[in-house]
């Protein structure tokens, strides 16, 4: 795959002296969604600003699909489309007019029929020429979509796409996600939500303090990083880890009725054979087993505290 | 240039402007054709003709001129400053758009809304009194530039403010009683003679003084130094403009 996206040596320092981003770089490849996970006020959502041109860069530079974001802006802002974090519409227009607008300050020739078929795959299309003050708020942040989508854009910058709505309504939003990724559409999220970066994302790059501490393949990442625990029911409850056992990174849980052995799944498997032959050769029964893997918070909070 | 983003940006504007047709339209219409009916006919009736022109006509540059410069900066001013508001500015700030097609979309609508009244007040004013146009072009020139100038203006405003209390403080404490003041309702020539001099620092008065000029060929300034000091006006608000555009101020962190 081709890298879409292109953020060399990116720095940017508020008029206030903050640091909010420090030498980033990333390549985000086309079709592609990746999310940028960090905690509040990592960088995440000026790192979109940058890229974006809301915020003007300190140092470094972005190129869009080859188009430098500062020397060739028109050729690069055309080929993105940004949902912002907050949601801000105009109250008094219609979904239909706000997306025509949208279209139009993207530089593309007006085309009512494209309009709608966007305000139809986000489920608008009965909704079209309401006023958007009297629409819900999970619609509201599909206008917020539709409106990033008008002027069909290849790349698409979610920012905290979920911020504040409800469970139901996320799954809706992870929906259209998925959908737009099928047509091609490369997506930026940003989200401190990790359930949806496990849910949705190819790739996973965490921020934290302005800087990218880790860019990975969601799957190797979890793979890599992530400790594995094995369980062991026991059929009788021990006081303590006995002697023979004490080279194994082990501890008991819920009353001396629960061996947990925590491993790291780069390690040689064959760990695992020699603990349950040493737990048997302890004389110890137990009825069941299982494994479990970390989440991604689990590995993001361990990042995020190094 | 992206005249579609021009487009969308006036087309945007001008239907704020039809949606809220009674107060953008039918306010200033209502409240001039007030001035008329209490100063041109009640009062102007018992006063003298000013230098050979009744005064209920002498009136009615001066009032275009008032409702021009007020409605230009505040839709100019309110069409920018909302957005920000809002926070839907983003969407042209991300937009593949020049500051000058934003300049342009956001004053060119406003500036349209100006002479539209400015036409609509011309039009009522002709059912209270008497008019002679004797410089149309003259008269279309000083209603376009000034409608224009002052949307720049407002735009700037619009910028500047950061609460809604700095959108009007200007409008409110310095263009109302600049325009009062700048020869609207008298000629600077029946004032005494500091107070004459005094004025000549008013830029409202070069606005008033030309553009009556086109209607009576009367002026209390040159009429060419009436239209170079507007011109001058529109240079430097363009030159803020694009100062403002280069540093971002007010728009990009």
């Amino acid at each position: 795959m081709s890298a879409i996206i292109k953020i060399e040596n990116l720095s940017k320092t508020y008029a206030s002296g903050f640091q909010a981003l420090k030498n980033i770089n990333l390549e985000i490849n086309e079709g592609e969604i990746i999310a940028l996970l960090g905690p509040n006020g990592a960088g995440k959502t000026t790192l979109i600003s940058v890229v974006c041109g809301i915020v003007n860069p300190s140092g470094g530079r972005v190129l869009i699909d080859g188009y430098d974001i500062i020397k060739d802006y028109r050729a690069a802002r055309k080929l993105i489309g940004l949902v912002p974090q907050e949601l801000a519409t105009d109250a008094f227009e219609t979904p239909t007019a706000t997306l025509t607008f949208s279209r139009g300050v993207f530089g593309k020739k007006p085309d009512a029929a494209f309009v709608q078929s966007v305000l139809k795959s986000l489920s608008l299309d009965d909704k079209k020429d309401s006023k958007i003050m009297a629409l819900s708020g999970g619609m509201k942040r599909r206008v917020m979509i539709g409106k990033a989508l008008a002027h069909e854009p290849r790349i698409l910058f979610l920012d905290e796409p979920t911020a504040g709505v409800d469970v139901e309504l996320r799954k809706d939003m992870w929906n259209v996600v998925r959908e737009l990724k099928k047509s091609g559409v490369t997506i930026i999220l940003t989200t401190h939500y990790i359930e949806e970066a496990e849910e949705m994302a190819d790739r996973v790059a965490v921020i934290n303090k302005g800087e990218i501490i880790l860019v990975e393949n969601k799957e190797v990442l979890m793979q890599k990083l992530g400790e594995k625990r094995l369980y062991l029911r026991l059929l009788q409850p021990l006081s303590a880890i006995p002697a023979g056992l004490a080279n194994y990174n082990l501890n008991l849980q819920d009353e001396g009725t629960t061996l947990v052995y925590t491993y790291d799944t780069r390690t040689d498997s064959s760990d695992i054979t020699h603990l349950l032959d040493a737990v048997a050769a302890a004389g110890i029964r137990f009825n069941d087993l299982d494994t479990r893997q970390n989440s991604l918070e689990e590995i993001f909070v361990n990042l995020v505290k190094k | 240039m992206n005249f579609y983003a021009i487009r969308a940006i006036y087309q945007f504007e001008m239907g704020r402007t039809f949606r809220t047709l009674i107060q953008s339209i039918l306010s200033p219409v209502l409240s001039t054709s007030l001035y008329f009916i209490v100063f041109g006919s009640a009062i102007g009736s018992r006063m003298t003709d000013i230098q050979g022109v009744p005064y209920g006509a002498f009136l009615v540059p001066g009032l275009i001129m008032l409702s021009i410069l007020t409605e230009s900066i505040s839709n100019a001013s309110f069409g920018i400053y909302f957005p920000r508001f809002i926070g839907t500015i983003y969407e042209v700030l991300s937009a593949p758009v020049s500051p000058l097609e934003i300049v342009i979309g956001y004053v060119s609508a406003a500036a349209s809304k100006s002479i539209m009244i400015g036409s609509i007040i011309l039009l009522t004013a002709s059912l209270f009194v008497d008019l002679t146009i004797m410089h149309p072009f003259t008269m279309a020139l000083f209603l376009v530039l000034t409608s224009v100038t002052f949307s720049l203006f407002g735009f700037i405003i619009g910028i500047w403010a950061d609460s809604w209390e700095k959108l009007q403080i200007i409008p409110l404490l310095i263009i109302t009683p600049l325009t009062f003041l700048g020869g609207s309702f008298y000629s600077i020539s029946m004032l005494p003679a500091l107070w004459q001099k005094l004025t000549l620092f008013n830029p409202v008065v070069y606005l008033i003084s030309g553009f009556r000029w086109s209607f009576y060929e009367i002026a209390d300034v040159n009429v060419g130094t009436s239209l170079a000091m507007t011109a001058l006006f529109l240079l430097v608000f363009v030159g803020i403009i694009s100062w403002i555009f280069k540093t971002g101020y007010r728009l990009k962190k």
